[in-house]
């Protein structure tokens, strides 16, 4: 470690005002900051200190987001056996979802960072941690399938359009890894939507090759809800063996990469949790609205496989959990205020819910619905707000 | 020094005084009419026209219009000329004029129009006017030609309707990007433009 630090130290006053290399100061820094604790502070005026900074906090959400990560390669893996009738042991099947996986967080990773780097050149900013976990989000709520050239051209739409144009990390209005998401959903819908792309059939890199059996078939739990015609679904796991409420939380079902076992996700909330980087308002608020939505449209709704289909499934199937602890709970673009995220939250869930039942065209609502109220947070604090002062001035004005 | 006044009142709304990029105004439109290119020119063509017309008879009209009905006569004088130039299209180019619908009746509410003639041809001359009718027409054209270029070439990987994306670049696995279909990608473009516009003209960056 020492000689690491020595080394840098050498070449430090290259990258300083007046070195050789003055016009990559960021990059530099950026790396420097990566590798140690940056050793400097604040100088003048009221401070507070703590322990945690941003990129402490980048690393925990990471860090709680590797559980997901592992069981979705293991569950890539699980489900393209199962796809090709081939019998695999546990580390062959883990094995052939790494080598599918990773090629998404690298293709993420490079072209996310890679703008980074080049937009704090640009603006002469400090490298921000920001992207740290969009990326390692990215390849967790696409399907395996997903083209590696369209997640480069969503992630650089995103971190451009959603991010760097607002001005950088803590900015940005929108969540980053789901305007990406968005992106890739309505560009391009044949590769992220159906019954085709949630299941590898295909080698990877070579790797566990054969031809899928004939009782294959890749749609999602939620995709055959809501294309049922029958006012009640069964769903089936993809040789036609029948899901049940544990099966979703298990998760060993096709999906996005990360979002299907809610034990996974459950670890990395609990990390959340205890490290208090997310907040517990924010993720049970959630959880609440959707239930009871989906409580509501059980007993009341209209007549249909999604309105009837129960509470507790809509809460463990599809990316609901997923978005509730790690989408919904971002810092930066959900609601800020102690009420404002009951508030925030609650209507994540609930409309969740109802894009799920109301519009036959999304399978899926945890994202559209995030991405709505990411633009309604501010609002929501604004009133928040201007309540309270209105409670105080009360207060003071009546005596 | 009339040349100079001329020449401002063509060319400056090309670049510097851009009625889209600089006064963002005629956005609704540039959503609508930019999937394609055919559309979008015949629209700016339209426009053009439209302005250029009505910013002439007003300019010839503006000393005998009672100051308190002004906007009304600007409204009958421009209804007059869309429909007019509706009518030629329904009879000359009648599958645009069908792909183009309401977009051509609502030049009407457009807000360069207007704009035009109660900030320009209400006082000034009917050549100068002719000529700010013009090049406010020509800037609105240029910016939704450009949006439906990146539109179409992008989203149905046409031009005119010619295919130019290459088959071979499906079969390899491209796909058409299904959100410039989208109105909401025009937007984007739109402030792409307004973007690299301002990164060029420094002096037209807000403090």
């Amino acid at each position: 470690m020492s000689a690491l630090r020595n080394y840098i130290d050498k070449i430090k006053p290259n990258f300083e005002k007046g070195g050789k290399f003055e016009k990559l100061h960021s990059v530099f820094e950026g790396f420097e900051s990566f590798l140690f604790v940056p050793n400097t502070t604040a100088k003048m005026g009221a401070h507070i200190h703590d322990a945690t900074d941003s990129k402490r906090t980048m690393i925990i959400v990471v860090l709680a987001l590797v559980p997901a990560m592992l069981f979705g390669m293991y569950n890539v893996g699980y489900q393209h056996f199962l796809a090709i009738g081939q019998q695999m042991g546990f580390w062959g099947t883990f094995f052939y979802g790494f080598l599918a996986v990773l090629p998404l967080l690298l293709v993420s990773y490079i072209v996310g960072l890679g703008i980074e780097f080049i937009s704090a050149q640009i603006k002469g900013h400090e490298i921000q941690e920001g992207f740290l976990v969009t990326g390692f989000l990215i390849p967790l709520i696409v399907p395996v399938d997903t083209p590696l050239w369209m997640v480069a051209v969503a992630t650089a739409f995103a971190v451009i359009f959603a991010k760097e144009v607002f001005g950088g990390t803590g900015m940005n209005i929108f969540n980053v890894a789901l305007i990406t998401r968005a992106f890739l959903f309505f560009a391009y819908p044949t590769a992220m939507s159906g019954d085709k792309v949630w299941v590898r059939t295909d080698a990877a890199f070579g790797f566990g090759g054969g031809q899928a059996v004939d009782a294959f078939s890749g749609a999602t739990p939620l995709g055959q809800v809501g294309t049922a015609a029958t006012s009640t679904a069964d769903i089936t796991g993809i040789l036609g063996q029948p899901l049940g409420f544990w099966d979703g939380v298990i998760g060993l079902i096709p999906g996005s990469v990360g979002e299907t076992s809610i034990i996974a996700i459950a670890i990395g909330a609990l990390l959340l949790l205890v490290t208090k980087v997310a907040s517990w308002k924010t993720m049970l608020s959630v959880f609440l609205g959707g239930g009871i939505m989906a409580f509501v449209l059980n007993q009341f709704g209209p007549d249909t496989a999604y309105a009837n289909f129960p509470w507790y499934c809509h809460l463990v199937y599809g990316g609901f959990a997923f978005g509730a602890v790690f989408m919904a709970t971002d810092p930066v673009t959900s609601a800020h205020t102690e009420t404002g995220k009951w508030i925030y939250g609650f209507l994540i869930g609930a409309m969740a819910i109802i894009i799920r039942v109301f519009n036959p065209g999304y399978a899926e609502g945890m994202m559209l619905a995030i991405l709505l109220m990411n633009l309604f947070a501010g609002l929501i604090d604004y009133y928040v707000v201007q309540a309270n002062i209105k409670k105080r001035l009360k207060r003071v004005t009546t005596k | 020094m009339k040349n100079d006044r001329f020449k401002e009142a063509l060319l400056g709304p090309l670049n510097k005084n851009n009625p889209v990029v600089v006064q963002v105004l005629g956005i609704c439109s540039a959503l609508a009419v930019t999937v394609q290119l055919k559309p979008a020119i015949v629209m700016g063509l339209s426009v053009t026209i439209i302005v250029a017309l009505s910013n002439v008879i007003i300019s010839l009209m503006r000393n005998t219009i009672p100051n308190n009905v002004r906007i009304i006569v600007q409204l009958v004088v421009v209804a007059a000329v869309v429909t007019v130039v509706s009518e030629i299209l329904k009879a000359f180019a009648y599958d645009v004029s069908v792909q183009l619908s309401v977009y051509i009746g609502l030049i009407i509410t457009n807000c360069i129009l207007m704009g035009r003639l109660e900030a320009y041809a209400m006082s000034n001359k009917p050549w100068d006017s002719f000529l700010d009718g013009l090049g406010n027409g020509l800037g609105y054209s240029w910016i939704l030609i450009a949006v439906a270029f990146v539109r179409e070439l992008f989203g149905s990987g046409k031009l005119f309707g010619f295919q130019v994306i290459p088959t071979s670049f499906y079969e390899a696995g491209y796909v058409d990007n299904g959100l410039m279909m989208m109105p909401s990608m025009a937007l984007i473009l739109v402030a792409c433009i307004i973007w690299i516009h301002r990164s060029v003209n420094k002096d037209l960056q807000e403090k």
